[in-house]
């Protein structure tokens, strides 16, 4: 193994980490817990995103952490949280019968993602080339929690998680896209939070929950 | 590299000092529980004393006991001198460590549990059966783990011998290893879970409908429990080691120089005590786990292992 600084060990350390929150994500079953999950994983990729910063010298990539950190580490966690509380959902579980065969698919993913990245890592000379199966691993984890869960909040909770995947492969690929786009995507997310949380409040009024297999049953055939 | 006859000395010393010492160690847990529990804790050396008076106890033997039972003891407790002496105490490149790699090590603890099984079951009560089944459930699923935590040390090191790792990661200096992390993790629950600690099985009782180990060595008494004991003993004294040499690998002795020898007894020392206080703790926080939820805990065990693997072979290879 070629000797390696310090902050490109450090980024490498806290990549795995972002990459094990998207595993505890798949793996908690209570709603506050999983969006104290969610927090600390954009809280990992703000201080990643820092990290890339001092390494690579672009000190845009400043601002985007900073954008992270308040946004995916503290706004739309707080959001949702109140949310949650206000639904009365702080101490309701999903069964979840099988979830380990879902970490082990979710394990297959990744070696997926590092399939097809394989060849990108083999061209590239950044220095977070590495990290970028890692970003791909967590888009289709969040994929993964989204198609696996039934509650419509942990169902927020993975499309967040699929945009900080693809917040994290932008950061690791190209250095953060620019300026303009991010804070496009940064508002977006935000827009997007909001209107869930509408979603869910009409949700719970027309069907008298957040289980969103019930939307699949008509009306008139159960009566 | 010293002279063969003075290698071969000191391996025989590091392999006695390290079966001595392990009643020492699970003393030291014992204290420590007590210490955070505001108990009175007995002493220390309290385990020697129990060991020496099962020594001199008469053996009971059930009528139906085969030779397997009253063999077991033995074979159990030769089993984990074995896999004590090929693991590096105090020094690296000792020539038992030749003998046997780490999955020869996995295999020697494996064997070690079949005939603890088998005996659990030779008397033919139900608590030996059901403890022989829940240990072998348990083994099933924390093998795994194990061996791809052993897998990521031998992929880090290029080699499975755990003395040639130790001298790769001693010379590769500090440095940071998300798959490390990850796999010290995984070891450490299925160190607890394999040497029958909280929150998997409770050591500290008899008579526990859900007892795992004391549920397959009920029938034993005298010599043979204290061998029974004694194994057990160095067995978690193994997976301290174990965890205190790959992931904790600075101190120990590289030349066989007396100063070395002695800075290794040391370091081994300091590592061990504290990698007990944190057991304790995570004991005395911990409450015992329904046995249904046993393979989700070690099903973590699994994934922290695998993720360990995975970010080896994708963080750290070809860079």
């Amino acid at each position: 193994m070629v000797a390696v600084g310090l902050y490109t060990q450090a980024i490498r350390m806290l990549a795995a980490l972002v990459l094990f929150t998207s595993f505890a994500l798949l793996a908690q079953t209570r709603m506050a817990a999983l969006i104290r999950l969610f927090a600390w994983q954009g809280a990992l990729l703000a201080v990643t995103t820092a990290l890339v910063a001092l390494v690579t010298h672009q000190p845009r990539l400043y601002l985007s952490a900073l954008l992270t950190l308040g946004l995916k580490a503290l706004l739309i966690p707080w959001f949702l949280n109140r949310l949650v509380i206000r639904l009365e959902l702080q101490h309701e579980t999903e069964d979840l019968r099988g979830n380990a065969m879902v970490l082990l698919g979710a394990a297959a993913l990744t070696v997926f993602s590092y399939y097809v990245v394989m060849p990108i890592v083999e061209l590239s000379t950044l220095v977070t080339r590495n990290v970028i199966a890692v970003s791909l691993a967590i888009v289709l984890l969040g994929m993964l929690l989204i198609i696996v869960r039934r509650k419509a909040v942990t169902q927020v909770v993975g499309f967040m998680c699929m945009e900080n995947g693809l917040f994290f492969a932008a950061v690791v690929s190209t250095y953060g896209m620019p300026m303009v786009v991010e804070l496009g995507v940064a508002f977006d997310v935000l827009v997007a939070s909001i209107l869930f949380g509408v979603f869910f409040l009409h949700l719970r009024d027309s069907i008298d929950s957040l289980d969103v297999d019930r939307l699949n049953r008509l009306r008139e055939a159960d009566e | 590299m010293a002279h063969p006859l003075i290698a071969w000395a000191l391996a025989l010393l590091q392999t006695l000092l390290f079966i001595a010492s392990a009643p020492l160690l699970a003393g030291w847990i014992k204290c420590v529980r007590c210490v955070l529990q505001n108990r009175a804790s007995p002493s220390v050396l309290q385990p020697y004393r129990d060991l020496g008076k099962l020594f001199r106890k008469k053996v009971v033997l059930a009528e139906e006991a085969s030779w397997l039972f009253r063999s077991t003891p033995y074979i159990v407790l030769g089993t984990m001198i074995l896999a004590a002496a090929v693991i590096p105490l105090v020094t690296v490149r000792l020539p038992t460590d030749a003998i046997a790699d780490v999955i020869v090590l996995v295999g020697f603890l494996a064997l070690g549990r079949f005939f603890l099984a088998l005996a659990g079951l030779d008397i033919g009560t139900s608590f030996g059966g059901m403890g022989s089944s829940r240990e072998m459930m348990v083994a099933s699923l924390a093998e795994p783990a194990m061996l791809m935590a052993v897998f990521t040390l031998s992929m880090t090191a290029s080699s499975t011998n755990l003395s040639t790792a130790m001298h790769y990661l001693l010379q590769s200096g500090l440095v940071l290893r998300p798959a490390f992390v990850f796999t010290a993790a995984g070891l450490m629950m299925v160190a607890i879970a394999e040497t029958g600690r909280l929150p998997v099985d409770n050591p500290a009782t008899h008579l526990e409908l859900t007892m795992i180990h004391e549920g397959m060595i009920l029938e034993y008494s005298g010599r043979h429990l204290a061998l029974m004991e004694w194994a057990s003993e160095i067995k978690l004294m193994i997976y301290a080691v174990l965890i205190a040499d790959i992931f904790l690998p600075w101190g120990i002795a590289t030349r066989f120089t007396a100063w070395a020898l002695v800075m290794g007894v040391v370091a081994i020392g300091a590592k061990l005590a504290l990698l007990v206080v944190l057991l304790a703790v995570i004991e005395s926080g911990l409450a015992k786990m329904r046995l249904f939820r046993v393979p989700e805990f070690l099903n973590l065990a699994f994934l922290l292992c695998l993720l360990g693997l995975l970010s080896h072979i994708i963080l750290e290879v070809g860079i």
